[in-house]
């Protein structure tokens, strides 16, 4: 008993020096995306204003990064204080309790800043759950240069009859110049989402209301044949395994006419440090077939503070930091307005300085066009534009896009990799319990 | 005299070497077999009860499951043919007299040092790609039209970079195993006017069969684990989805446990079949 | 007369070593000449080989975002680590093997390496939720421990081979002369066994210095290594040839130079008994 008082008294004295002296290290799992790296870099301002933090990062490539920080949530490993997330994962692991809520941010950070669409999307029963630190929607980045030599016009809102025109006119194989980049590399956030997107706006969705998945029916075949035949005619030699980055090399090389894909990628083919043909972009919203829904889907990547975290306060004061109106500030100080983290607040959008660069209208335009919750022509049960917010789904998109993956590659027709696309929802949703 | 008291001494020293592994062993397969007859979903909410066989029944009736296998056995077994194959005829060259002998050994060595990760991401960006890489500038270069490799020739590319990785180990196994050959037998048998060709069939072949069946072992066990190659190269696609890729589907992107697991069991009776296999051959040339 | 054919097969002999040693060689040399370009040149065309302006740049964007130095430790402790605790752990057990055959000795030697086909994919989860039970996620200590596992079976094989290459006779005579249990293995068999034992620590090390899945899984921040180190470098926005070959030449690097220098001793150990 006796030592047990004593031994209590040595690690509550213990402890209250540890608190005094020692910093809280909190542990920020984050994306190699430029954005992230920057934010990284930029750390120093964080600690100086919280001198009791000390900050770690762990910066992975997205596939790899996913992989981790899933696996820690879903067996409570608790190896990381933020983890960083999209609006995919956002509502399910909310909804599973594995994410603390974001409602009690300070005065000043002025949640209701944040754009609606990503709150909404990265909201689970109207509790935010994950800060957004950048947004995007998806649209059409074409070479000016090319297009006046085509002797077209963009209009602001193009159709698919349009975009499919001009990059054939576009396309100059002989001098690598292809008139258009779409993502073709498997994965339910690299084709799937652009092919979904697609599927969207030609009428087609991935499930009806009872959960039957739709892959066999006329509008996706549509869609699909039209993605395909374009990719075939107008697109890069090994398109079936480009996906953003290589997308993005490919346009700051200048060997791509379009390139339909994240709004994010606007700063970066603008950007004359990386890109070749920064001054010849013009910007125009993503294209329809006038059935009611244009081919943009909506993202965000957003910080989050897994239930398993020993440092909530200080995570929480991360992700306040992070996302916060000085942050974005601080970026333009330093970077410039053009490189500051996009997609994720109204008040950017509403600075004079913003409103100069030249895709911020756009961008904001083609935010506001996508509806994660009214995402199709007809009606679904389901909740995202490109993704299907149902925990099968990294499972699903991943395993069908390798379909049409294969059938980029020339490997297998439409129909072959509508039939297996199909066949394997079926199989994969059977598999879950629909 | 002494025998009894080494023999219990002997027990005595292996094991801990033995107690490790059998824990090694044991452990994750139990919990593996666990969860293999579980319904186990963490995204909705974890265990949901015993489901005796349905995981299996399921993970072999997939359509991915017998592709997968043939995915598996095609690329070890052409890596294991090319690997040896070359390992030998490299392994014969190097045996030969020349300048610089010290130096071409350790440029042929080199790709054993680099980590998966590495070599699979250099090949796949730096080589193999249809735009900027280097194959595409050589073909160019000829007039060709560039071959897109990861898609085109999927399988293929995976055993061009495996290969480069695991030839090394197998030429200085190899190499090592031609030093140790009496250079008189082969002598008496260059002066007997035996024709190069049967001296390297009847004397040099023969000499190297114990080390080919251990290269094989060896790089068996490690080929039918790879991941890193697929992972950061097709991510599975175009027909290179092996077994081990397919579980990781299972487990981590569709988050089913349940099914992953039976997968694994799965992959551990394939390694089984293969090993047992192997192990009679080895086994055999082990007591020679 | 016949000297001028050696001489002559001895430079073709020469001339085609060094163009399959060089091809072979080639990826790597590729990888650390982009390293020092810019990312302009790196995928200029027709690709340039040699002249171009060398720089350092991409090597310091690599150390700015990411502390080479903490990755390079952690990789040289659990590298380093696994394979000492392995053969420490194997020593015993091989000397039995080689000296104190049974019956059952070649049965328990091809199931340790049996244990090696457990596919790591398939028991991710368990070991992940044991590791969690035990604290040991993102330590040293835990992958030092899992590495070693894995590696085990072979270190006891390579020794267990090496062991019984030497002959019995002397082992004898020691014995006669009075010697231990434990004079015996530190006096008369380690002595004779050193090449082999270096020549199993150089390959393991390697083994574990390249070990990609559980050093990426197990790991987040104190105990990433280099493994971990190159997966935020495998496929960042835009142009990226050069930073890619910085950061991979870094990964590899320390591990090439250590296989060079010790090329000799691995050489003359890798045999796994297909030497007799």
């Amino acid at each position: 008993m006796h030592l047990r008082t004593v031994l209590c008294t040595a690690s509550a004295l213990a402890f209250v020096a540890a608190a005094a002296n020692a910093q809280t290290t909190i542990t920020i799992a984050t994306v190699n995306n430029g954005d992230m790296i920057r934010m990284q870099g930029l750390t120093d301002d964080f600690t100086s204003k919280h001198p009791d933090i000390a900050v770690e990062w762990v910066t992975l490539e997205e596939n790899v990064l996913r992989q981790r920080v899933t696996q820690d949530i879903a067996t409570g490993g608790g190896q990381f204080d933020v983890m960083t997330i999209g609006m995919y994962e956002t509502p399910i692991w909310a909804k599973n309790g594995w994410l603390v809520p974001l409602d009690d941010l300070g005065e000043d950070y002025d949640a209701e800043d944040i754009l609606p669409a990503m709150r909404a999307g990265l909201s689970h029963d109207g509790t935010l759950y994950a800060a957004p630190f950048y947004g995007e929607s998806s649209m059409v980045m074409y070479r000016t240069d090319l297009m006046e030599a085509a002797g077209l016009e963009m209009p602001e809102a193009p159709t698919w009859e349009f975009i499919g025109e001009a990059a054939r006119a576009m396309t100059d194989k002989d001098n690598e110049i292809y008139g258009i980049c779409l993502r073709g590399k498997a994965g339910w956030g690299e084709n799937m989402a652009f092919i979904t997107t697609v599927a969207n706006s030609f009428g087609a969705r991935w499930f009806d209301e009872d959960w039957k998945p739709q892959l066999d029916t006329p509008a996706w075949k549509e869609a699909v044949t039209f993605y395909n035949d374009l990719l075939a005619d107008a697109g890069p030699p090994g398109a079936s395994t480009n996906g953003f980055n290589e997308n993005l090399a490919l346009f700051q090389q200048g060997k791509c006419g379009m390139w339909i894909d994240a709004t994010v990628a606007a700063s970066f083919v603008t950007n004359p440090n990386d890109s070749t043909v920064a001054d010849k972009v013009g910007f125009a919203l993503a294209p329809d077939t006038g059935k009611g829904k244009r081919a943009n889907w909506l993202w965000a990547w957003a910080l989050a503070v897994p239930a398993g975290s020993d440092a909530t306060d200080e995570a929480k004061a991360f992700i306040e930091w992070a996302t916060s109106k000085d942050y974005l500030a601080l970026v333009a100080e330093n970077e410039g307005w053009a490189n500051v983290p996009p997609g994720s607040r109204t008040s950017l959008y509403e600075n004079p300085e913003y409103q100069k660069v030249p895709f911020a209208a756009m961008t904001l335009q083609s935010i506001n066009a996508a509806d994660p919750s009214n995402p199709t022509v007809d009606p679904v049960p389901y909740v995202g534009i490109q993704y299907v917010a149902i925990p099968e789904w990294a499972g699903i998109g991943t395993s069908a896009g390798q379909e049409f993956s294969a059938m980029v590659a020339g490997q297998q027709s439409v129909d072959e990799a509508l039939e297996k696309a199909q066949s394997l929802v079926a199989e994969e949703m059977e598999a879950a319990g629909y | 005299m002494a025998t009894k008291h080494s023999r219990s001494a002997a027990r005595l020293m292996m094991a801990p070497a033995v107690i490790l592994l059998l824990g090694w062993m044991l452990v994750p397969l139990t919990m593996t077999l666990y969860f293999s007859f579980k319904r186990y979903l963490p995204m909705r909410g974890g265990d949901q009860g015993w489901v005796g066989f349905e995981n299996y029944v399921r993970f072999v009736t997939s359509t991915a499951f017998w592709p997968s296998v043939q995915a598996t056995l095609i690329i070890v077994g052409s890596v294991l043919v090319i690997t040896v194959a070359f390992g030998v005829l490299l392994a014969l060259l190097l045996d030969q007299p020349m300048w610089g002998q010290g130096i071409v050994r350790i440029l042929v060595i080199a790709p054993f040092f680099v980590m998966p990760t590495v070599s699979a991401l250099v090949w796949k960006n730096m080589f193999m790609d249809p735009v900027n890489g280097l194959f595409a500038h050589l073909w160019k270069f000829f007039g060709a039209a560039p071959i897109e490799w990861l898609s085109q020739a999927s399988l293929t590319s995976i055993v061009i970079i495996v290969s480069w990785q695991w030839l090394p180990f197998a030429t200085l196994i190899l190499l090592t195993a031609i030093q140790s050959l009496d250079s008189e037998q082969l002598e008496a048998a260059e002066m007997d006017g035996a024709p190069p060709l049967s001296r390297f069939g009847f004397i040099i072949l023969p000499h190297l069969a114990r080390a080919i069946t251990i290269v094989v072992l060896i790089q068996t066990i490690f080929l039918l684990a790879i991941f890193a190659e697929i992972f950061v190269t097709t991510q599975g696609s175009f027909g290179t989805r092996t077994l081990t890729y397919l579980i990781y589907q299972r487990v981590l992107e569709s988050q089913n446990v349940g099914l992953g697991s039976a997968g694994g069991i799965y992959a551990v009776i394939l390694a089984n079949i293969v090993a047992i296999f192997l192990m009679r051959i080895v086994g055999k040339n082990l007591d020679a | 007369m016949a000297r001028a054919v050696t001489q002559k097969r001895k430079m073709i002999n020469t001339a085609l070593a060094w163009t399959i040693g060089l091809l072979i060689f080639f990826p790597i040399l590729w990888t650390i000449l982009t390293s020092f370009k810019t990312e302009a040149t790196a995928i200029a065309d027709p690709p340039v080989f040699l002249f171009f302006d060398w720089t350092l740049e991409n090597y310091s964007v690599v150390q700015e975002r990411s502390n080479y130095m903490q990755f390079l430790w952690n990789s040289i402790i659990i590298a380093g680590g696994s394979t000492i605790l392995g053969v420490i752990i194997a020593v015993p057990a091989a000397w039995s093997m080689a000296f104190v055959p049974s019956r059952r000795t070649k049965d328990i030697l091809l199931w340790m390496l049996s244990t090696k086909m457990l596919p790591a994919v398939g028991v991710l989860y368990p070991i992940y939720l044991l590791f969690i039970e035990l604290g040991l996620l993102d330590t040293r200590v835990g992958l030092t421990v899992v590495l070693m596992l894995i590696n085990l079976p072979i270190i006891v094989w390579m020794l267990y081979t090496y062991f019984r290459e030497i002959p019995g006779e002397i082992l004898e005579a020691a014995r006669m002369d009075g010697a231990g249990l434990r004079e015996e293995i530190l006096y008369v068999l380690t002595p004779m066994a050193v090449p082999g034992i270096a020549s199993t620590l150089l390959l393991n090390f390697i083994l574990a210095w390249n070990e990609a899945f559980w050093t990426l899984n197990l790991t987040a921040a104190k105990a990433a290594p280099l493994t971990a180190f190159i997966a935020s470098y495998s496929s960042p926005e835009g142009l990226f040839y050069a930073k890619l070959s910085a950061a991979s030449t870094m990964a590899i690097a320390p591990i090439l130079i250590l296989g060079w220098f010790s090329q000799k001793q691995l050489v003359r150990g890798l045999t796994f008994g297909a030497v007799k």
